[in-house]
């Protein structure tokens, strides 16, 4: 079964870097902008693991895994969190929200998709 | 295209967007902006700078962005206040990180002494900020950095024996622990136990909780990092014991072997499943490690159908990229579209069908629709001219340093929209009269306090759309043109005769004129001048005019009026000698009717045509063009009114009017080449080709006023 990766970034750069790496592995890719955009998209989506940025307009990363947490139909969902800064607090600042992992940019794609693999069954 | 490529040309676009963001945010500041979000978004775009360029490895970009970043990130936590000194200093790392950005682009080489002064100068702003880990000097290293404990050596030849008891927080985080032991798997060969021993009787079992815990022999000659690498996401959500295996004894061979393990807690769990489902209503307990997430049997998931559903066109975003050419493409096409409609309407007419008539009818509305298709059409082309505003608080700052003159820099009307090649073309001539606006508008700051103004000069960027064009203005509040002086220097060059008696408005103008300045003078001249020649060649080259506007001691306004689009031109077709031409309607003051009276001549071809109380030279466009000897008589055709840049009226001479319509501009040059006095051609309704005049240069050439003139308009116009 095609498994499918929702990603969360405000770059469109990095969106599309995501896409190349994902789609080269099979994985089927939905994008979103910015948080609000990815709780809209998973109104119609249910993927096998959410991949988000942190720092977003409109919402940022810790308030989607928050609301991502708090909807039943995803608080399973494994959700990687995407940070340039291999700083601490803000990799415990996600996990408090309830990430499940996180990638630190830059990635290359077999690093993305052995995080995936590590989250997802 | 290489799809790696693609996103590095994506990135550079992005990047041109988190710039211009990047500024606005500093400039906002600048101005008391103090927004959290404001402060953040400035932030952003450094953060994105840096992200892609990481991805990319443009390393001198990463390291400046990173500097860039950390001294952000100090703002955006309090401990750096937006003084005005910080925001002019970010201001400029801002444009080092421009330049940065395009020479990485261009695969040029980066002033690297340029953006270590401004390392130091961002460091110097925040010498306690944490440089973050690894710093600057071994960015490379910045990938997946394993969180665990430093290096112990590997026990050679042996193993690990982990014990590992999930607490609840690793479920709700959607960390399993059966992909945690699958990961340990990898490493080498392991042999699992499960200690189920806190599992509770059912009726007690909370679904949400976290009964078991494994101990796990890794037979693998693994440093400890990697075996705590597996255990990175769950650090601090479980007990975690990693020690080495000889000392904790041989590993018992008599349990499970290592293919066991991933069956033995599936049939645990293939029980506690069945049972709880059975007694808890459905609702899965998190603390079943082979279960997958995409399995998850919980009640408020409707089965995975959604699968399906048409969530893409969610994801997309409300703008598409099109390939310019395609857009091009569509607008000749409609540009064929409107000819032809146009032909089919006058073949209608010419079949005699009535006004009235449905056929004539029905060709009204294709009218009305192939306009609206048309408008349509060309809106896609339209950008707000931000672009080009944009770029100018930077030049503004440069020009500023440059001269030691403190400038505000005001714009307005940045959301107007005009044709994207317009744009395009726009920015090296406002470039050009910003610079000269405070160079040689404003005058120094000493001089402005004795004329009792502000230190700062302010200069003035605006863009409206007005009447079908868009008016692009630059004002300064200096001390206006000096005209005594660009006088003297006129007739010095021998542009006018020392005893000319010229108009305000004459001598402002002649500082369009070419040859009144050379770049020698750039410093010399305390009025304007500087290549105001080249600006409004490359303003009249967009089918544009400028004009100024300048009072003694407030300053002086220079006036651009634009087409909005470079493809359509509202047309008067007239008649002359037989030819069917097109003077562009913008340039048309007023037509008239000469009566034999007007009409004076001057000797040889030259006349004059009296309208109102001045006389004003009249060219026949007849004989300009060579379709014929000898002028129209006076009293016979009509006059088109025209007034050139800077104000000067001439009218020309045309054997009479068909009527007014809107043109799509055909390149005579792509398919022909130069001719002067012709701009473009285009095709009409009866499907003749009929010359566009280039009014100006008809009027210049017919003047004989400087025939270098004409021979360097058509150059430029080239």
């Amino acid at each position: 079964m095609t498994m499918t990766v929702l990603t969360v970034d405000d770059s469109r750069t990095m969106r599309e870097m995501l896409r190349l790496a994902l789609a080269g592995e099979g994985y089927r890719v939905v994008q979103a902008e910015d948080g609000v955009h990815g709780l809209e998209v998973l109104a119609n989506e249910d993927p096998t693991v959410i991949v988000t940025d942190i720092n977003m307009p409109r919402m940022d990363g810790f308030a989607f895994i928050e609301e991502v947490r708090s909807d039943p139909r995803h608080r399973a969902t494994p959700i990687l969190v995407l940070t340039t800064e291999s700083d601490a607090e803000k990799k415990a600042r996600a996990r408090m929200a309830g990430a499940t992992g996180w990638i630190v940019k830059p990635f290359n794609p077999a690093k993305l998709v052995d995080a995936i693999r590590r989250v997802a069954a | 295209m290489d799809p790696l490529a693609a996103i590095r040309e994506t990135f550079f676009q992005e990047c041109e967007e988190q710039l211009a963001e990047l500024e606005a945010g500093l400039l906002a500041m600048e101005e008391g902006d103090t927004d959290p979000e404001t402060i953040n978004a400035v932030f952003r775009a450094v953060h994105s700078i840096k992200g892609g360029a990481g991805a990319f490895s443009l390393e001198a970009l990463i390291r400046f962005a990173h500097v860039f970043e950390t001294a952000m990130d100090e703002m955006r936590s309090g401990r750096l206040a937006p003084s005005p000194d910080v925001l002019k200093t970010l201001l400029r790392a801002a444009d080092v990180l421009a330049d940065l950005v395009r020479a990485a682009h261009d695969g040029d080489p980066s002033d690297d002494a340029r953006s270590a002064a401004l390392v130091d100068e961002l460091k110097a702003l925040s010498p306690d900020a944490e440089d973050g880990e690894g710093g600057e000097e071994d960015w490379g290293d910045f990938e997946f950095t394993p969180v665990g404990a430093p290096d112990a050596a590997a026990p050679a030849g042996s193993g690990w024996r982990i014990a590992f008891k999930p607490r609840a927080d690793l479920y709700a985080k959607a960390n399993e622990a059966a992909l945690v032991l699958r990961e340990l798997g990898r490493l080498g060969e392991i042999t699992v136990t499960l200690d189920a021993g806190a599992l509770p009787l059912l009726p007690d079992l909370d679904p949400e909780a976290a009964y078991l815990a494994w101990t796990i022999d890794l037979a693998a000659d693994v440093a400890e990092t990697a075996v705590r690498e597996v255990f990175e996401y769950v650090d601090g959500d479980c007990e975690l014991d990693i020690r080495p295996l000889a000392a904790a004894g041989e590993p018992d061979s008599s349990e499970a072997t290592p293919e066991a393990f991933a069956a033995a807690p599936t049939f645990d769990v293939a029980a506690l499943i069945a049972s709880v489902q059975s007694t808890a209503g459905g609702a899965a307990s998190p603390d079943l490690p082979a279960q997958s997430p995409s399995a998850d049997p919980s009640p408020t998931t409707p089965a995975r159908k959604t699968e399906q559903a048409p969530a893409a066109a969610a994801a997309a975003g409300a703008t598409i990229r099109v390939d310019l050419e395609r857009v091009d493409r569509l607008i000749d096409l409609v540009g064929e579209l409107v000819i032809n409609q146009a032909m089919l309407s006058q073949r209608v007419m010419e079949a005699g069908f009535a006004r009235a008539s449905n056929v004539a009818m029905g060709l009204d509305e294709l009218e009305q629709l192939t306009r609206e298709i048309q408008d349509s059409v060309m809106a896609i082309r339209a950008q707000p001219v931000k672009s080009v505003f944009q770029r100018m608080p930077r030049l503004v700052r440069e020009v500023a340093a440059m001269t030691g003159k403190p400038v505000r820099l005001i714009t307005e009307g940045e959301g107007t929209e005009v044709d994207k090649t317009v744009i395009e073309r726009l920015a090296d001539p406002l470039t050009h009269m910003i610079r000269n606006a405070i160079d040689h508008g404003l005058e120094s700051p000493e001089a402005r306090a004795a004329a009792g103004k502000s230190a700062e000069g302010t200069v003035r960027l605006t863009a409206a759309h007005r009447s079908g064009r868009i008016v692009i203005e630059v004002a300064d509040d200096g001390g206006g043109i000096n005209r005594a002086r660009v006088k003297a220097i006129a007739v010095e060059r021998g542009l006018i005769a020392a005893e000319a008696t010229l108009s305000d408005e004459e001598v402002d103008s002649l500082i369009f004129m070419p040859g009144f300045s050379t770049a020698s003078e750039v410093s010399d001249i305390s009025g304007r001048g500087v290549g105001m020649d080249v600006v409004r060649r490359s303003i009249q080259s967009l089918g544009g005019r400028i004009s100024i506007a300048s009072r003694p001691g407030l300053g002086s306004t220079f006036t651009m009026s634009l087409p909005l689009t470079l493809a359509v031109l509202d047309g008067m077709v007239v008649s002359v000698a037989g030819q069917t031409l097109v003077a562009p309607i913008t340039a048309i003051v007023e037509t008239l009717q000469p009566k034999p009276g007007d009409v004076h001549g001057l000797g040889g071809d030259a006349r004059v045509i009296a309208i109102r109380d001045t006389y004003t030279p009249l060219i026949d466009v007849g004989l300009a063009l060579g379709y014929r000897a000898e002028s129209l008589p006076a009293g016979q055709g009509v006059a088109l009114l025209i007034e050139g840049e800077g104000g000067a009226r001439a009218a020309i001479l045309v054997d009479a009017i068909q009527g007014q319509r809107q043109v799509v501009i055909k390149s005579l040059e792509a398919n022909y080449g130069q001719v002067p006095g012709v701009a473009a051609a285009t095709i009409l309704g009866d499907g003749r080709v009929a010359l566009i005049l280039d009014i100006d240069t008809i009027v210049a050439v017919s003047r004989g006023a400087d025939s270098t003139r004409a021979e360097k308009r058509k150059a430029a116009a080239g």
